[in-house]
């Protein structure tokens, strides 16, 4: 079991280094054919390790479920793996630091071993879906080998034994996360949103590591066992400074209201990255490491307030400016925002179960969405929704996939999104009457948590409307400059014509596409269905998305489901009635004068810029101008100092003989006169 | 007699040399001025032989000693100073810079100071 | 020494000697202040001379004879060979000192100041009676030939290098071998 999880985590590790050094190993030669069989290569590099390493976790989580299926608890903490004591930590090296030791272990639990399925999973999928998207993208390789180690870096995260470990995988994240996003790095916007995500995410991860060395000195050691086991006996000062801490890193990670900007803008990267990043690794950390130190925050009262009020403006705002994006997106980015914020909800609530629940069918239904949008983007070409409609013709089974991702997303039954979502829902129900939460806040957390499902039902339905029904706007879109380069395409061969997938997807037969296409040629003919190492992972994916749930359908609690429906539909139907009232405008304009507002996400964007970034520019221009005028002006003038008195003492070096040995002269009289009187 | 007074006027000799020898521009007066302080050194030898009664007698052999080799280096000095003269038309010690960083070299290793092309070699005349 | 007469009361002998270092030093001051480059050399042949007979007061009369004859007689002849061949100006010339001058002036004085001094200080009792007959030529060549043959026939040695290379540096047609 030790070396399942070892070599679970190494393999990933093997694929980067491996895909980042063999892919063009021996020859390294570039340029068309040996690009696509680099491509090639890398593609295999990247899927076996992470389809062993997936077999893998599995095999871990079923004998761990194997171990623990006699322990009691009710089916949900079962189900998330929190149930029991069934533990196994692999034999840790201590690392003595001379203060607190550094073990170097790992820990699979129940609750490791069900996130880690997750990761892989999706992982999995993200690597067989982006060898159709990036086929033909000459970075393919190292954006492979990227994703690898970002898996590999996430698996360090959920099964780390020791605090420190985690923290290393956690850093590892954030780096691919820059990388990932960055991929095409030849638009200037891109890998400013690169730069926009790796700066956010690093100011939480400041908080963060402080909030590691809290609990490590104070309770003497950094292995979560020994840190949890620890507690009761530390101050409460120390443990409320420990988790505060450790909530900043956890809303930079998991893109929470403070720190939740770079979100949206690390759409700037491919498809797969965001599905990658918003399902199963980077921002599941945040809720993982919360779920993972659920006694730190449970012993702190404060800051689960902090993280209850966190959550109710997160999910609420960010699904308010989801109804208003008009990319694609951008919609399912902060949905992700909004999905997150119901897990820290959850967990504020103090219900980790839930939160660990909705995480694991939200990574289920947020990945399938995303490869479903790159599939969508991948046949019109652009990431707005205002280019795209009537596409359930031309798409059949991504349309099939979306519908199940956007009812899950919407939470209706009986997607899985349905079953978690009401968990989370009755958690922070149960937390008004009795919770650790203060009153008033539980009360806003759970208003906001009813509304936001009522906008969640909107949002969705909207963006399902606009992209599958009504007719395709193809009239002159200038918007379309603004999508991201046309997938599986490089930017630099983009002067090629038409992607080279037609006629693979003409070799499908496809028949369930042949007559509608055929009936209706008008604007759909020119959508294609994505190729089938891209289906594929959708319809694979979209069996959880669907299906996860069902353990939960014989716990419903009926009347918040009730309530959750109703509410959902409400903000659907209200959509649909709109929609229906004019099919070619935007139904957001439901919100009225705010719209602008949402669409700007509140200005968070403007308010961080005029608050931080133009102060902290004012002074970087400052300290240039003093380092410059100030620092270099003693460095230059003292330089300066120095010639000129150079080229007094030069005069005197003019060649002249009788005058060199004048000095020499006056030299010794000085040393004779010297001797005499000091004799 | 008292030895102070060839010491003294040994050493006023001597002065008058370094002043010879740092002033005149000729090379050739340099050398006289030269012959002065070693003339001045050859009294003081003569006049400490005497008082201290040396059965050596190493001060008035040391005055003969100093004289050869102050024969020999007149010898060599006028020649190094007629070579000089063959190549540079001039002993005049200051217009002698050579010894001095030239400030834009231009390649020749002539400098501003020295009056007269190079010639082509220390070996060859006029 | 112990009983040094007093420096009111000078010898006859001290009074020549003070006399022919006046007439020295004087004439040591025209060598190197004259305009005149031959007048140099002539007031540098008194300065030799008067100080041979310094030589000669202070009982050394073989090193006053070898004086005369290599200073006057070579030496001064070789320096005015050497003004010819430079084609220097014979008269006045009003070049003869560089602008070096006042420094030079200064460090000489400096020079005359501290060895007076230290001179006068350190020597202010030594005394010696003169007794003649010690520096004859007998008595110096037997010095040379019994005691300092090893350096005597060193400096021959001496001689002759530098009779080699001042042939070499006057001659122009030997070059070097490249």
């Amino acid at each position: 079991m030790t070396t399942a999880a070892v070599l679970a985590i190494l393999l990933p590790f093997a694929a980067a280094a491996a895909g980042l050094l063999g892919s063009r190993f021996p020859k390294g030669l570039r340029g068309g054919a040996a690009d696509a069989a680099a491509n090639r290569r890398a593609a295999w590099i990247a899927i076996v390790p992470t389809a062993v390493s997936t077999l893998l976790t599995i095999w871990l989580a079923y004998s761990i479920r194997a171990g623990q299926a006699a322990g009691g608890g009710d089916w949900l903490s079962r189900f998330t793996g929190s149930a029991g004591t069934a533990r196994v930590a692999t034999a840790s090296v201590a690392v003595d630091t001379g203060s607190a030791p550094i073990s170097v272990g790992l820990l699979v639990d129940g609750l490791a071993a069900t996130i880690a399925v997750l990761v892989t999973v999706v992982a999995l999928a993200v690597q067989v879906y982006s060898v159709g998207y990036l086929r033909d993208d000459r970075r393919y390789p190292s954006y492979s080998a990227f994703i690898s180690l970002f898996t590999s870096a996430m698996l360090l995260v959920v099964y780390a034994a020791d605090l420190l470990v985690l923290y290393v995988g956690w850093e590892v994240m954030g780096l691919c996360s820059y990388l990932l996003i960055g991929h095409w790095w030849e638009d200037r916007a891109n890998s400013r949103a690169a730069i926009k995500a790796f700066l956010v995410t690093r100011i939480g991860d400041v908080g963060f590591l402080f909030g590691v060395f809290v609990l490590g000195t104070a309770a003497g050691g950094f292995r979560i066992a020994d840190v949890l086991a620890k507690l009761p006996e530390l101050p409460p000062g120390t443990i409320l400074a420990a988790a505060l801490l450790l909530l900043a890193g956890v809303a930079g990670k998991s893109a929470q209201v403070p720190l939740h900007t770079w979100l949206p803008d690390a759409m700037a990267g491919p498809t797969p990255i965001s599905a990658l990043i918003h399902a199963a690794t980077m921002v599941a950390a945040g809720i993982f490491v919360v779920a993972r130190l659920y006694p730190v925050f449970l012993a702190s009262g404060p800051a689960l307030d902090v993280l209850a009020v966190m959550a109710a403006l997160g999910m609420l705002g960010a699904a308010l400016a989801a109804l208003a994006q008009d990319d694609l997106k951008r919609v399912l980015a902060y949905s992700t925002i909004s999905q997150l914020a119901y897990m820290a909800g959850a967990l504020a609530a103090g219900s980790r179960d839930a939160a660990v629940f909705h995480l694991i069918t939200h990574g289920a239904f947020k990945a399938l969405l995303f490869l479903c949008a790159g599939a969508v983007i991948h046949a019109v070409g652009s990431n707005l929704m205002s280019a795209m409609g009537g596409l359930r013709r031309g798409l059949p089974v991504t349309f099939a996939a979306m519908t199940i991702g956007f009812a899950a997303l919407a939470g209706l039954p009986p997607a899985s999104g349905f079953f978690s979502k009401d968990e989370v829902l009755a958690a922070v129900e149960r937390s008004l009457s009795a919770g650790h939460l203060a009153a008033p806040v539980a009360l806003l957390l759970y208003g906001c948590a009813l509304a936001t499902v009522a906008v969640t039902g909107a949002y969705a339905t909207r963006a399902w409307l606009r992209t599958f029904f009504g007719e395709r706007a193809l009239s002159g879109l200038p918007g379309t400059a603004a999508s991201e380069p046309a997938p599986s395409i490089a930017p630099e061969s983009a002067s090629e014509p038409a992607p080279s997938i037609a006629p693979e997807s003409a070799s499908e037969p496809a028949p369930s596409i042949a007559p509608e296409s055929a009936s209706e040629p008008a604007p759909s003919a020119a959508v294609h269905e994505a190729p089938p190492v891209m289906r594929w992972p959708i319809i694979i994916l979209a069996v959880p998305a669907l299906l996860l749930g069902l353990p939960g359908a014989l716990h419903i609690h009926w009347g918040t489901a009730v309530l959750s429906v109703a509410l959902a539909l409400l903000g659907a139907g209200a959509v649909h009635a709109v929609w229906r009232a004019d099919p070619r405008r935007d139904p957001a304009r439901l919100l009225g004068p705010l719209r602008g507002l949402c669409e700007r996400a509140f200005s968070v964007d403007e308010l961080y810029r005029a608050v931080l970034v133009r102060p902290t520019l004012l002074l970087a221009y400052v300290v240039a101008r003093a380092d410059g005028r100030v620092v270099d002006g003693a460095v230059r003038g003292s330089g300066r100092t120095v010639t000129g008195l150079a080229g007094l003492v030069r005069r005197a070096q003019n060649g002249n003989a009788q005058l060199y040995v004048t000095g020499l002269l006056a030299g010794v009289l000085l040393l004779a006169v010297g001797a005499v009187m000091l004799r | 007699m008292h030895i102070v007074y060839p010491a003294v006027v040994s050493a006023l000799l001597f002065s008058i040399g370094v002043y010879g020898v740092l002033a005149r521009r000729n090379t050739i007066l340099v050398l006289m001025s030269v012959e002065l302080m070693l003339n001045a050194v050859n009294l003081n030898l003569v006049a400490f032989d005497v008082w201290l009664r040396d059965r050596l007698h190493a001060g008035q052999v040391l005055t003969l000693f100093v004289i050869v080799i102050a024969a020999a280096e007149v010898g060599l000095g006028l020649a190094i100073i007629l070579a000089l003269y063959r190549n540079r038309r001039t002993v005049d010690l200051d217009r002698l810079r050579l010894l001095a960083e030239t400030p834009a070299p231009t390649g020749s290793t002539s400098v501003p100071g020295a009056v007269s092309p190079p010639s082509s070699g220390p070996g060859e005349g006029p | 020494m112990t009983d040094a007469p007093s420096y009111l009361s000078p010898t006859g002998q001290e009074i020549v000697f003070l006399l022919l270092g006046a007439v020295a030093v004087g004439a040591a001051l025209l060598v190197v202040t004259t305009r005149q480059l031959v007048h140099a050399a002539l007031w540098l042949v008194v300065t030799f001379g008067a100080l041979a007979g310094c030589y000669l007061v202070l009982t050394a009369e073989f090193v006053a004879w070898v004086q005369v004859l290599i200073y006057v007689g070579a030496i001064v002849v070789l320096l005015l060979f050497g003004i010819m061949l430079t084609r220097a100006p014979i008269g006045r010339s009003a070049d003869l000192d560089s602008g070096n001058r006042p420094a030079a002036a200064l460090v000489a004085l400096a020079t005359a100041a501290v060895l007076v001094t230290v001179v006068v200080d350190g020597f202010r009792t030594a005394y010696a009676p003169l007794r003649a007959g010690g520096g004859s030529a007998g008595e110096i060549g037997s010095s040379v030939f019994r005691n300092w043959v090893l350096p005597f026939e060193a400096l021959s040695v001496l001689l002759l290098a530098a009779l080699i290379g001042a042939i070499v540096l006057s001659r122009t047609d030997i070059r070097g071998r490249g």
